[in-house]
């Protein structure tokens, strides 16, 4: 069970908390100008990569809030949470080498 | 002192505490601080088991968690049953009743041995090869028989009358392990003054120290420094000692899984106490002291009863007092095995030799062996044993210079103590993610990079001198707690004298005349797995140890290999002409030993599984005879059967009432969310597809939700109160969904809006009085509202008083009559619904369940979404383009009703269906097809959603989602069926009753 570090809370268990998906996945300020192909993007293709991870979580029985979590995939380590909102870290602010971690833009 | 066996010195031991326990129902004697395997060993007993798959006579091997053989079935009575405890760790009680397991009839007399004569039959890979066909005989013979003669042991029968309990905690030091390295480190860790807890499986601690006899540290007798050491820790309050605790998992951020027996040792357990208590333990940092396993060695019948390890047999003489042979033999390749014949030898027992693998060993084990005069042949090997349910005498060979084994001798004995050195505990390390080491010199896998915050100490790192396993742990208790922001103290060096400590080893087959098989060579016991089975199955393609061990099934039983493993790597490295690393090690994997289901599963049984949730009324519906159905975790009334009625005539019943008179629905599991704030409105605009801004207060409309994929998800009359206050229902399972996705948009997406959300779903308790003499029931107790239809038309909302309680009451229908929905506080909301319906009752009205209720919505139309929708249907699929507000320039969904997908001629469109027969009533999920006998693989049309008898219209109903449906009103379609050939329908309009909703606005 992971320990995660709840912006607005502190530390506490995984099971108080529900994943919520990829982070900085902006909706459209105007999605009727958007075309298909964004909008089909937009609502399906996520990056689901191996390693660095920005991700959505909601600490769902403490706060209430969402906030933002930067995790490895593949170590399952979290390097870093932030209120959502906020931009994502750079890759010196998570400690890590630019080489080791792809970053969708 | 009973028997010839039992000896009157042990460091476990309480010799005034006698104690009586039956094995497969003959009465034995042990001590208090005895195990079954202890007990019984002490009594001459050595056979306990049967093998799995030959049936093969076994005994106990080991003496802690790694045995293999001697599985037990523990049954206490009353559904307590717990089958494939080690008897090396059943602790006696006075009654203790035990049995052997996979034996018919006994265990000295067992018929599926027949196995063993035919074993080479049953080679790796037997159930693959033999049991290809014919196909039926799967079925009625091989499956059958299979199952019959598969497993180990019986799982228990009756419901688990225990009760477990659950206990996170955190500390800065855990660790695990009570032996010398464990304790040492708990020493310097508590001195600090940091939090530790530490915790052992076995009932005392010590760990390896307490079959320690001759050693001194520190100038003090073992045993004397063992309980000053744990008097210190007993008297830290801020070390908390889990004896009888395994740690069982060890998993990310350094979580620690613990399971601590607390009554399986007891004759009479405490009522009301936890049988065990499970312990999630976050810990700053873990110190690792889990010991090491002694290896057995590998050669043909090393299985036979009184064949076990040497320390095992150490510590069942020096810790239980009970000697496992008179006249014992060693085998060994390990230094530490030669202690083991010094302390029986000085206990009775005649060592008839110690057969050393190994050319030349060197040492003070072997010195003080020679000083005592005992055989020692060195280069020599066991080649066979004899004897049928207990060793008696074992054929020994010499290894000559050029590896080649010749036959010397026969040797009696009644017990064969065996030693390969010892494998590193390193399971907890290897599941923290750690990466093992593989140590070439000395043939084992050590603890290498660390993956958490943890380190590994004594034995469990291959630290096997005691003097360096306590400097360990002193080090390690004080960089931990330091690390954890503690100062610590250094602790001077302890001084141990006297100790034998294992310094070498041998893994995979030993050494065997040319031309001979390696016969019963046994390498995993519990699995019945053979060097030949490992041999075979890399001659038969088989090159990667993780195959190779499904194949086989090495590894795979209950005890998971922890004393199997490394032999198998070492004989199938061998067998493949590569190195152990090489061929690698097989994944470690919780639980380190069996765990219970209860400990996992707590409070979290029965009524507690999942929290019921009751609403004000249900106490009168109970006294009124509903019957109930599970609605997500809400109980709701189903119907209210009269005298005899079948649910079916109560339901019939029920809507002729609320159609003609009026009925009382309890409507209280609705979701309610508060929605209150200066932008509450355009939160309810982006939110749901309706427009919003204009609706007056006092006014309600129906809301329908989307998820941003454009799809149905929740649905719910929404009033205005205030200008800046909304009250938002859902549906009862949509509930905590919906305020969800509420929060998720409010949060992330329109942070800039000024709204409250508040789940008032609790808060108010719900009554829907329905039916054409709603009002005359209502009119009597409502002093403040005038209900008359020109002042509160149907979709209004009033607040006031019912009955003097406060009221937000509601003029909505979901049964298509005049109909109201009195909301009240829920304390309120029993007093309320009796006064109503003594009212109700004078007008001859009814109360109505739930089955009703969707009855008469259906007679309607409306739509249940989950129902009638499924989560891939849009508005304009369900015909309900009337609740998008067009002009809105945007609310979540409204992008993707616009994609070509949406717009396809050919989406399923929500309709009615009348069914050629009026008494035909589909299966709610029956397939719409276009002709009686569709071909195989042709697509259907669509699906029933909903189907029932109507009462309104004499004849049954139903609802489905038919491609272009609507474009199909008038066609014939046939509806399949499970039991027969599908049945005719036409397809209507889905609203079947007053489609001008005339009796709606009365």
């Amino acid at each position: 069970m992971l320990l995660i570090d709840c912006p607005h809370c502190g530390p506490r268990p995984e099971l108080e908390f529900r994943y919520g998906g990829e982070a900085h996945v902006a909706r459209p300020a105007e999605p009727a100008t958007v075309d298909d192909a964004q909008w089909m993007a937009f609502l399906y293709l996520r990056s689901n990569p191996k390693g660095l991870h920005f991700e959505r979580w909601r600490h769902m029985s403490g706060c209430g809030r969402f906030f933002n979590c930067a995790r490895d995939t593949v170590s399952d380590k979290i390097l870093k949470t932030y209120p959502a909102g906020q931009a994502r870290p750079s890759l010196e602010a998570l400690g890590l080498a630019p080489v080791d971690h792809e970053v969708r833009a | 002192m009973s028997s010839a066996y039992r000896l009157p010195h042990a460091t476990c031991i309480d010799y005034t505490k006698p104690l009586r326990f039956t094995f497969d129902g003959k009465s034995y004697q042990g001590f208090h601080g005895d195990t079954v395997a202890s007990a019984l060993l002490a009594q001459g007993v050595h056979l306990m088991g049967r093998s799995f798959k030959y049936h093969r006579p076994r005994g106990v091997m080991a003496a802690g968690a790694e045995e293999p053989n001697a599985l037990l079935d523990v049954s206490r009575g009353g559904g307590r049953s717990v089958p494939n405890l080690r008897a090396t760790q059943v602790e006696l009680y006075d009654g203790l009743v035990v049995k052997s397991q996979n034996r018919f009839p006994s265990l000295r007399f067992d018929v599926g041995a027949i196995n063993d004569l035919l074993a080479p039959l049953f080679g790796a890979g037997f159930y693959y090869k033999t049991f290809m066909g014919p196909r039926k005989a799967w079925a009625h013979l091989y499956e059958p028989v299979i199952r019959h003669a598969a497993g180990l042991g019986h799982a228990p029968s009756k419901p688990d009358p225990d009760t477990y309990a659950n206990q996170f905690a955190h500390c800065d030091v855990l660790i695990v392990g009570g032996g010398a390295a464990g304790l040492a480190a708990a020493l310097s860790a508590g001195r600090s003054g940091a939090r530790v807890i530490v915790a052992d499986e076995q009932a005392q601690w010590g760990g390896g120290l307490l079959a320690e006899r001759g050693v001194e540290i520190d100038g003090q007798p073992v045993q004397a420094w063992l309980a000053q050491t744990v008097r210190a820790l007993q008297a830290m309050p801020h070390v908390r000692l889990l004896s009888r605790t395994t740690a069982f998992g060890y998993f990310q951020q350094n979580f620690i899984g613990l399971v601590e027996r607390l009554t399986d040792h007891l004759a009479h357990p405490p009522q009301g106490q936890p049988r065990e208590r499970l312990w999630q333990v976050r810990a700053k940092r873990v110190i690792l002291a889990t010991g090491a396993i002694e290896r057995p060695l590998v050669f043909s019948g090393n299985d036979r009863p009184g064949v076990m390890l040497a320390g095992a047999a150490r510590q069942f003489l020096n810790r239980y007092g009970a000697l496992v042979g008179k006249s014992v033999l060693v085998f060994t390749a390990d230094d530490a095995a030669y202690q083991a014949a010094i302390d029986l030898a000085q206990a009775g027992a005649t060592v008839m030799a110690i057969v050393d693998l190994r050319e030349n060993p060197q040492g003070p084990g072997i010195e003080a062996a020679r000083a005592l005069s005992l055989p020692v042949l060195t280069s020599h090997v066991v080649i066979e044993t004899f004897g049928r349910l207990r060793i008696n005498a074992a054929a020994l060979g010499r290894i000559g210079p050029d590896g080649d084994v010749t036959p010397v001798k026969i040797e009696q004995c009644d017990a064969l103590l065996m030693s390969g050195g010892f494998t590193p505990s390193v399971h907890l390390f290897s599941q923290s993610r750690g990466k093992l080491h593989y140590d070439a010199d000395r043939q084992i896998f050590v603890p290498g990079i660390s993956a958490q915050q943890e380190c590994s100490i004594g034995a469990a790192k291959g630290t096997f001198a005691l003097q360096e396993s306590v400097q360990e742990g002193f080090a390690a208790g004080a960089e931990a707690a330091e690390q954890a922001g503690f100062k610590s103290q250094t602790i001077a060096p302890s001084r141990v004298r006297h100790d034998v400590p294992s310094c070498a080893g041998f893994s995979g087959a030993v050494p065997r005349p040319k031309g001979q098989r390696a016969g019963k060579a046994f390498v995993d016991f519990q699995n019945d797995v053979k060097v030949t089975d490992i041999i075979s199955a890399t001659q038969e393609g088989f090159k990667s140890i993780e195959h190779v061990k499904r194949y086989t099934t090495t590894g795979m039983a209950t005890d998971q290999g922890k004393t199997s493993n490394m032999n198998a790597l070492a004989v199938a490295a061998d067998a493949l002409g590569r190195t152990i690393p090489d061929v690698g090690l097989t994944t470690f994997r919780m639980p380190y030993t069996p765990v219970t289901f209860g400990s996992i599963a707590g409070l979290a049984r029965g009524d507690l599984f999942d929290p019921v949730r009751k609403t004000p009324i249900h106490g009168w519906a109970q006294h009124h005879g509903a019957l109930f159905e599970d609605v997500g975790l809400w109980k709701r009334a189903h119907y209210f059967p009269q005298k005899g009625e079948s649910l079916h005539q109560a339901v019939l019943r029920e809507c002729r009432t609320v159609r003609s008179k009026a009925g009382l629905f309890d409507a209280s599991t609705l979701g309610k969310i508060e929605i209150v704030g200066p932008d509450a409105a355009e939160f309810l605009n982006r939110l749901y597809t309706n427009a919003w801004s204009k609706l007056a207060v006092g006014r309600c409309r129906y809301g329908v939700m989307l998820n941003e994929q454009g799809f149905v998800m929740d649905d719910g009359v929404i009033g205005r109160l205030a200008d800046e206050r909304f009250h938002v229902t859902t549906t009862t399972t949509g509930a905590p969904r919906v305020l969800a996705h509420m929060e998720d948009y409010l949060q992330t997406e329109f942070p800039e809006l000024d709204v409250w959300l508040t789940s008032t779903t609790e808060q108010w308790a719900v009554i829907a009085v329905q039916g054409p003499l709603a009002r005359q029931i209502l009119q009597p107790f409502v002093t403040d509202i005038d209900l008359s239809p020109d002042a509160m038309p149907h979709m209004s909302v009033r607040t006031g008083h019912i009955c003097g309680v406060e009221t937000r009451l509601f003029r909505v229908s979901f049964t298509g009559e005049l109909g109201f929905e009195v909301n009240v506080p829920s304390g309120q909301g029993r007093m309320v619904w009796e006064a109503l319906w003594a009212e109700a009752e004078k007008h001859g009205a009814c109360a109505y369940g739930t089955e009703a209720m969707h009855v008469l919505r259906a007679e309607k139309g409306f739509i249940i979404v989950g129902q009638d929708t499924d989560g891939t249907v849009t508005p304009a699929d369900l015909g309900m383009d009337w609740v998008i507000g067009q002009t809105k320039p945007d609310f979540v969904g409204k992008r993707s009703l616009v994609r070509a997908d949406m717009r396809k001629a050919d989406r399923p469109q929500f309709v009615g269906l009348q069914t050629h027969d009026p008494h035909f009533v589909p299966d709610e999920g029956a397939q719409v097809v276009a002709v009686a006998e569709p071909a195989t693989g042709s697509a259907a049309l669509g699906f029933v959603t909903s189907a029932y008898d109507s009462a309104t219209l004499g004849r049954s109903i139903a609802l489905a989602l038919v491609a272009n449906g609507r474009a199909r009103k008038g066609e014939t379609v046939y509806l399949t069926r499970l039991d027969g050939q599908a049945l005719p329908a036409t397809i209507v309009d889905p609203v079947f009753y007053d489609k001008e909703g005339a009796r709606l606005h009365a």
